[in-house]
């Protein structure tokens, strides 16, 4: 008889050759683990820069895209060594608890109300981000809101809380997913959303069924910010490195390559570091 | 393709410490009687429904610097999938080759004993009775972890060129509505879940034969 525990050794040795098939990088590049949020690496951003860093400082970036809200406790959990993310307030209270070391202004673009083109409730020349969720609310017109604590979702709540309304009820959908499942959900539903417009030029530029409604309006400002994690309080953090990550994201040099990076001709992050400022005052 | 070949590497790292831990346990613990035998087989049982989601978190909890094994550094590593993958394939391979061992004739083990057998020596011919049980919860076990999304997502971070597989890139791709590259993934997944099916199989039968 055969013997059966051969054929096992046979499948356990051939799994272990596999394993011990993973190329060696010749000089092994340090790691840097940036927590950051969908909308910067959805939108293609980060491939586009990334690489230029990881070849200046020999350096592998892995870059986890959650929500702002799990960024940053990625970060407060030691797990990141970096986080770069759009959250103001939030951003500052990491700071302030000792979280991460300063945080840099890093680049800002806008969220946009977008929805069905037909606008049934109404919003489009809405004088204010505001304004338009009321008409929203009062119409019941179906709203989908991210729900899972990201930097989006954290905007839309201080949104409607200026508002003075307490959405709730049918028409309020709380899909627990990423902007790019919500675009999609509310393209599907014909529903509004807030979207930040880098996901959503993104997704548009492929087809999606969404129109922008309401734009322009100052309280949809979105800036981003960086925070090296604070090494103090997680002593394996990669600190120096995350701390070159900071200079050369806010490099007027790295400035100019998110100023250039465009989807479809249309330019999605506007660069917001102290050195650009600086350079273009 | 290189996110196919790394989700094949995951697995199989995973499965074949499964089975060095799974096999032998599950025949163990089908020739063994001892008190409490019971507990643990359902316990084993319930293993194999573990959420995987449930084993991520745990893991996750488990390997983040603030956690207890937060010095290996292995939150968001390949490591830490294989961790996961074992977790939730340990049971299934526990659990299936017991059942199978279990299943052959206990008036064998007997005869075995009877013709001066080393226990050692009936252990084995009872494992090769149960083999087609045994290969088969290697399959099940490879298509669940080969398949499975939560528990990767969560410790491995999905992150490109490194923890990024097969299942967490089509998350990825269909949150951005890359619709045709998600589903042009879930072909490849289906293709290697056939395939190593297809194997098994293929190795059962000419096991029988031999027999």
């Amino acid at each position: 008889m055969k013997n059966p525990l051969r054929l096992l050794a046979v499948l356990v040795i051939a799994a272990l050759l596999l394993a011990a098939c993973v190329p060696a990088a010749p000089t092994e590049p340090e790691r840097l683990i940036l927590a950051t949020t969908t909308s910067t690496d959805d939108s293609g951003l980060l491939d586009a820069i990334l690489p230029v860093f990881e070849e200046a400082y020999n350096a592998q970036v892995d870059v986890v895209a959650v929500g702002t809200g799990q960024a940053l406790e990625i970060g407060a959990a030691g797990d990141a060594d970096v986080v770069l993310v759009h959250a103001r307030a939030r951003e500052d209270q990491f700071v302030a608890e000792g979280n991460g070391t300063a945080r840099y202004d890093v680049m800002y673009n806008d969220f946009v109300i977008v929805g069905p083109a037909d606008d049934p409730a109404g919003i489009t020349g809405a004088g204010s981000a505001v304004e338009a969720l009321t008409l929203l609310a009062d119409a019941q017109a179906p709203f989908i809101s991210r729900g899972d604590d990201s930097g989006t979702h954290t905007k839309e709540l201080s949104l409607w809380e200026k508002a003075g309304i307490t959405p709730e009820g049918d028409w309020y959908i709380s899909s627990g997913q990423g902007m790019g499942e919500t675009l999609t959900m509310a393209a599907e539903q014909q529903a509004y959303t807030l979207s930040d417009r880098a996901t959503y030029a993104v997704r548009q530029a492929e087809g999606l069924d969404l129109t922008i409604l309401v734009e322009g309006d100052e309280a949809l400002f979105n800036p981003y910010g960086v925070i090296p994690v604070n090494p103090e309080k997680h002593p394996g953090i990669n600190a120096d490195l995350a701390q070159k990550f900071v200079e050369w994201i806010t490099s007027l040099e790295t400035q100019e390559l998110i100023a250039g990076y465009e989807v479809n001709g249309q330019q999605l992050f506007v660069p917001d570091s102290e050195a650009w400022r600086a350079a273009h005052p | 393709m290189e996110i196919a070949g790394r989700a094949l590497h995951v697995t199989s790292i995973a499965l074949a410490i499964s089975t060095v831990i799974g096999v032998p346990l599950g025949t163990w613990l089908a020739l063994t009687r001892f008190p409490g035998r019971r507990i643990v087989t359902a316990l084993i049982y319930t293993g194999m429904g573990l959420p995987p989601v449930v084993v991520g978190l745990a893991v996750y909890l488990l390997l983040s610097r603030s956690g207890p094994l937060g010095e290996w550094s292995w939150l968001f590593t390949v490591q830490a999938m294989v961790l996961a993958q074992v977790i939730i394939a340990v049971p299934l391979v526990i659990g299936v080759t017991m059942s199978s061992v279990l299943a052959v004739d206990p008036s064998l083990r007997l005869q075995l004993r009877g013709l001066g057998a080393s226990s050692w020596q009936a252990t084995q011919a009872l494992l090769g009775e149960a083999r087609f049980g045994v290969i088969l919860g290697l399959v099940a076990g490879f298509g669940s972890i080969i398949s499975e999304v939560g528990a990767v997502m969560l410790v491995g971070g999905n992150i490109d060129g490194r923890t990024r597989v097969l299942t967490t890139a089509i998350v990825l791709e269909t949150r951005k509505g890359n619709f045709d590259l998600a589903v042009a993934l879930g072909i490849i997944l289906l293709a290697i879940s056939f395939a190593t099916n297809l194997v098994m199989v293929l190795g059962q039968g000419r096991l029988a034969e031999v027999k």
